[in-house]
């Protein structure tokens, strides 16, 4: 009980979050999302919000949104595998997507690149690429789930993130694990989706060197969570208590995401 | 709601007599409610990665965009859940459906059909349901359910992959649950029709006789 209530209220004020969130979510968005609610009209009158003031129906469905966030974490089972597919069902080629066309996705130069690891660890060294291939490779064959409704089979390699929180000394009673990317795309991934045995660092799709469309050098492969959970082109991993947002978390999509 | 009365009113004088019950009123209008949240959040979700060769207009939708759209649909769920699980479970422990939906024969059916498509159907006694309707309320009692349950599959596909794998696996899972809403509508379409030309049947749906 006592689990699901701390999950509820990730270490910090509810308002003031709701508050930063929206603050932080791009005006044509937020606009977009009030709109809808207003056009609602009678509807919203049935469920008590006052339609004059459409904050209240956001920050009602923001409220909810939390308690989900809470729900999926109660629910989430570290035992339950998501289900692995042969190399048949791979969908050749994977399709690309993100915020910007493929031309405008980082291009990263991989001698030069580095991961930066902080936060509640031991060990804050940055890691080479090379030293990052050494590390055990493991191999899936997963679905990807967008948020968007389609989804496709990809083959993934790379070393459990939990192999590699073990090997920097985390704080793995910490909430979260906090994921910044070369194109700042961010994303916070709770820690016990962190330690679920098929959470990755993704270094190859298709048996072959992650290509830029797929998140060069490295990419964070969730099988458990929705894509936009699964970030691409990281270049920092902090540990952390704090819950710190996400490009997409703060512009409305549920924070937990699970699948 | 101080009518809100679990058992079935027999007794009352034929005059008064109850025709819908407070409970059955009262969910059947928080059900209206979030099914129609539902279907218009759900359109909006739809667009953004279409089935099929057509998208919804934006007129119709609720949530302004996905994440808005996801916002109602996960917000909205609860309250068409736990509704639906009330009603289900009310309906079985009184008796009602077996007593309002039972029998259901493919006679019955045939014949009030035949009635109703020639303006024969009577409709003196409300608070019987002839076979048509008997036909349309257990159907869509059960198209409810798998709305939800292929909902939950989609949702949670990891989770409860076992619900996922029973539909067919998440891309055909998607399917059901589309395909669910269409029927959804569609009875929606036929239902408000008919309530309107029988007007005592709404009444009765508001005020309860
Ligand atoms: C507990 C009940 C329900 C749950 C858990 C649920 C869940 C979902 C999920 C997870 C999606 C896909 C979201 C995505 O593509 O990212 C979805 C889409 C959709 N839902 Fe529901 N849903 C429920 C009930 C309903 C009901 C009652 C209706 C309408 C009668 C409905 C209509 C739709 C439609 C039209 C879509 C878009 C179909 C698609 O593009 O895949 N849903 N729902």
């Amino acid at each position: 009980m006592l689990r699901i209530k701390s999950l509820l209220i990730p270490g910090v004020d509810k308002k003031l979050l709701v508050k930063d969130a929206t603050k932080l979510m791009p005006e044509l968005s937020r606009r977009r999302f009030i709109a809808g609610g207003a056009s609602l009209g009678a509807l919203t009158l049935l469920t008590g919000c006052d339609v004059s003031d459409s904050f209240s129906a956001e920050s009602m469905l923001t409220r909810i949104s939390k308690f989900n966030d809470g729900v999926q974490a109660a629910i989430f089972n570290p035992n339950a595998m998501a289900p692995t597919f042969s190399e048949k069902d791979i969908r050749r080629p994977f399709p690309f997507n993100a915020y910007y066309t493929e031309d405008e996705a980082p291009n990263i130069e991989g001698k030069d690149w580095k991961l930066e690891v902080s936060g509640l660890v031991q060990n804050r060294k940055s890691w080479t690429l090379d030293e990052l291939y050494k590390l055990p490779e493991v191999k899936q064959i997963t679905r990807h789930i967008c948020v968007e409704g389609w989804s496709a089979i990809g083959s993934w390699s790379g070393t459990p993130l939990r192999d590699f929180l073990k090997l920097v000394g985390a704080d793995t009673s910490a909430k979260y694990v906090w994921f910044r990317c070369a194109e700042d795309y961010t994303s916070p991934l709770d820690m016990p989706t962190a330690l679920h045995p098929q959470t990755q660092m993704t270094f190859k799709f298709d048996d072959k060197i992650l290509p830029r469309a797929y998140g060069y050098p490295m990419k964070i492969r969730v099988p458990t969570k929705l894509g936009f959970k699964n970030p691409k082109y990281v270049v920092s991993m902090e540990v952390t208590n704090d819950y710190k947002g996400g490009y997409w978390e703060d512009q409305g999509y549920n924070s937990f995401s699970g699948s | 709601m101080s009518s809100m009365t679990l058992s079935e009113p027999s007794t009352a004088p034929a005059s008064s007599k109850v025709i819908q019950p407070g409970w059955v009123r009262t969910m059947h209008w928080i059900n209206a409610v979030a099914m129609i949240m539902m279907i218009m959040s759900g359109w909006q979700i739809y667009n953004a990665a279409p089935l099929f060769d057509f998208r919804f207009s934006h007129a119709i939708t609720l949530g302004g965009w996905l994440g808005g759209a996801l916002l109602w649909h996960f917000a909205a769920m609860w309250l068409l859940m736990v509704n639906g699980l009330a009603y289900l479970t009310v309906g079985l422990i009184t008796g009602r459906f077996r007593k309002k939906l039972l029998p259901l024969t493919p006679s019955g059916v045939l014949t009030d059909t035949r009635l109703a498509l020639t303006g024969k159907l009577s409709h003196a006694d409300l608070t019987k349901y002839n076979y048509v309707q008997k036909l349309l309320y257990a159907g869509i009692i059960l198209v409810g359910i798998v709305v939800v349950l292929s909902g939950l599959s989609i949702w949670k596909p990891v989770q409860l992959q076992w619900l996922t794998a029973l539909f067919g696996g998440y891309d055909v899972a998607r399917y059901v649950h589309f395909a669910a809403m269409a029927a959804i509508v569609g009875f929606l379409v036929i239902h408000v029709i008919l309530a309107l030309l029988v007007p005592k049947s709404l009444r009765a749906m508001i005020i309860g006789r």
